[in-house]
């Protein structure tokens, strides 16, 4: 098993990636998410390195049944970092465990390079997992550790070796090779889980929230560090995570998931400028939502009405047809406050200053009675100042607003 | 020092005093018994002069030595044995899914603890006697050692389990995310993680076997007398420090067990 580490070093220098644009991305799959009929069309016909195809996985029996997945479908492309995101609970660890064989789906198909591997033992599967604990075997050295999953599979001892050497160089622990686990810091021993699971080169490597553990400098050191191993091994990475910050910084690709269910999967472009549905767009982020009523309706652009009659051209994800009253999601950074009331599209007044270091938020209660932020980034040369309590007008950027489902 | 002081059972009037008094009560009379093993006169009540010698008359004693060699025949086999059952017991009771009757079956491991010793004594003399009557069966010193692995096993039992249980189980997990089949995820992880419980379950055992006295008495025939039972029979007739020498080398070796079974336990608890 396994393509030999030089052969897929090539793979990430690509220019790109086949099937990676985001118009494929963010409009094919969230509406394949949500399908029932479980027919799915590969857009990129093995060059799957996972699919996932109408898994639902339920827990308990009778009335204590609890749905941990509702019929999810997502592919997951090779050498792809992709994330699953979502709230505690939403079921991206059980779909993290069902890929690693921990547990079994309860209906649906996992294809890994289209080969159903949902009925294996995690031990038949060439997928590796960087657990949130690490679980790293206490009563052996680093290097044992490392070379485990190569004993298992009865490669040569010389083979064991010389990968072992390659990996504890790959993470930087050489000097530490003959160190127990108990003796080796947290961050350390989040490196020697990453080359124990890289070592055995699986196709898929799973990662459970690996960085939680880790205080905030060591994970965003950590961070970088996933991205460089990503790209060196070539080897898809699929990273579980409820911090949207982390999902953003490091994913290709994102699923967003809520209760079960796969929300959206898209570009972290997609999912945060186009969020799908207003569960996305508000865990993604800070975001505004406003009232307002749809008068027309033109090639994806809807004008909405605002409570004070302004209106603004707002876009909205295919497949969704906005009519009456809706909701508008404005990110506080597409905004932009005006000290002239007359020249904002809404009008309201500055009720508290923020500052931030980088960027000052500004919250305006409007006209309207609702709360809106502005976000502004912060310069040298900012030309006015406000002061709580003035009259401001709120303008938009061109496609800033959208319409989302609720 | 500006703290508020928490309720400290030790400031309590009185404390100080029971406590000595429980420790008095329970070492004095070992403590006494230990010391008379040393004296030179031959009576266990009066106090003549420091001698080994009654130390030197047991370790040529042949009845001793057939005692001693019988007690081991039968401790080591039935700490092997109900280590092995225990240790079986434990994984099939913690690495499996919940089963109906578990509960049951714990309780039905556990239950020997709770049923009073002479029940048990009394309930495998009747057994033996019936195999004997309606099969001709006698195992002869094998009824001992099948009846102190019985009741072991409970012993056994309890340390491994709770090992077992303090584990992690992504342990395994990860062991069979690296391509190690159940059966090696076992011998290479769970096991090798196991043995301090294993330790610990066979010092118990073997402290409870070598020690036992009722369940002995009553099943034991004639050439099997263990030393407990050796100790019994010298006490009805008139004593020497002898039998002070007998008894606190069996206090030693119980005291070695127990100690090597704490240290382990203290050792994982790391």
């Amino acid at each position: 098993m396994g393509i030999a580490f030089e052969n897929q070093v090539a793979a990430p220098q690509l220019p790109s990636r086949p099937g990676c644009g985001d118009n494929q991305t963010g409009t094919h799959l969230p509406k394949r998410a949500g399908s029932l009929n479980g027919v799915i069309v590969p857009e990129q016909p093995g060059k799957n390195a996972i699919e996932v195809r109408g898994v639902r996985k339920v827990f308990g029996t009778g009335e204590n049944q609890v749905a941990a997945l509702d019929t999810v479908s997502v592919s997951i492309r090779e050498n792809e970092f992709f994330t699953l995101l979502g709230p505690s609970g939403c079921g991206k660890t059980t779909l993290l465990r069902l890929i690693a064989g921990f547990d079994f789906p309860t209906a649906g198909e996992i294809l890994l390079h289209g080969q159903d591997i949902a009925p294996l033992p995690p031990f038949k599967r060439p997928v590796n997992t960087v657990f949130q604990s690490y679980a790293l075997f206490p009563h052996m050295t680093v290097a044992q550790n490392i070379g485990f999953g190569l004993e298992m599979l009865g490669k040569p001892k010389a083979e064991i070796e010389a990968r072992v050497a390659q990996m504890l160089k790959l993470v930087k622990m050489e000097a530490l090779k003959a160190r127990r686990t108990s003796q080796i810091s947290g961050g350390q021993q989040q490196r020697v889980a990453l080359a124990r699971a890289l070592a055995p080169q699986p196709k898929v490597l799973l990662l459970d929230e690996p960085l939680s553990a880790l205080d905030y400098k060591l994970r965003k050191e950590m961070q970088i560090e996933l991205k460089r191993l990503q790209h060196e091994t070539g080897i898809t990475f699929i990273f579980v995570t409820h911090d949207q910050e982390e999902a953003l910084t490091m994913s290709d690709r994102i699923a967003v998931m809520s209760a079960g269910k796969i929300l959206q999967v898209g570009t972290p472009r997609d999912i945060y400028d186009r969020p799908a549905e207003r569960f996305v767009a508000d865990f993604i982020g800070e975001t505004n939502f406003l009232p307002g009523t749809v008068l027309s309706k033109q090639a994806g652009v809807a004008t909405v009405k605002f409570a004070s009659n302004a209106t603004i051209a707002a876009g909205y994800p295919e497949g969704f047809d906005p009519t009456g009253e809706v909701t508008l999601v404005i990110r506080p950074e597409h905004a932009d406050l005006v000290s002239d009331p007359a020249k904002g599209t809404i009008t309201g007044t500055l009720s508290n200053i923020v500052y931030f270091g980088t960027d000052t938020h500004y919250h305006v209660k409007l006209d309207g009675g609702e709360n809106f932020i502005v976000r502004h980034q912060n310069s040298r040369s900012s030309p006015v100042t406000y002061e709580t309590g003035a009259k401001v007008g709120i303008q938009f950027e061109e496609g800033a607003a959208r319409v989302l489902k609720d | 020092m500006a703290e508020p002081r928490v309720m400290d059972i030790k400031d309590q009037p009185g404390f100080r005093t029971i406590a000595i008094i429980c420790l008095l009560v329970l070492y004095v009379p070992v403590l006494i018994l230990m010391v008379f093993s040393l004296n030179s006169g031959s009576l266990v009540t009066h106090w003549e002069g420091v001698t080994l010698g009654w130390y030197g008359t047991a370790f040529l004693n042949e009845e001793f030595h057939a005692a001693a060699r019988n007690t081991l025949i039968i401790s080591v086999t039935a700490t092997i044995v109900s280590t092995i059952c225990a240790t079986l017991a434990a994984i099939g009771m913690t690495r499996v899914k919940p089963w109906r009757g578990l509960a049951a079956a714990f309780m039905v491991i556990n239950l020997p603890l709770m049923v009073p010793e002479i029940i048990t004594a009394v309930a495998t003399l009747s057994f033996f006697a019936l195999i004997a009557g309606a099969f001709g069966l006698n195992f002869g010193i094998g009824n001992l050692i099948l009846a102190h692995t019985v009741f072991c096993i409970p012993f056994a039992y309890m340390p491994i389990r709770a090992r077992l249980e303090d584990m992690d189980l992504t342990l395994e997990n990860a062991a069979a995310d690296l391509y190690a089949t159940p059966w090696n995820a076992f011998k290479r992880i769970t096991l090798p993680l196991l043995v301090p419980g294993i330790m610990s379950g066979a010092a118990l055992a073997f402290i409870v076997s070598f020690d036992d006295f009722t369940i002995t008495q009553l099943v034991a025939g004639p050439g099997q007398t263990t030393l407990p039972l050796y100790i019994w029979n010298q006490i009805r007739r008139p004593m020497t420090p002898e039998i002070n020498a007998i008894s606190t080398i069996l206090l030693l070796v119980s005291i070695l067990f127990v100690s090597v079974s704490f240290l382990i336990a203290r050792r994982r608890a790391k």
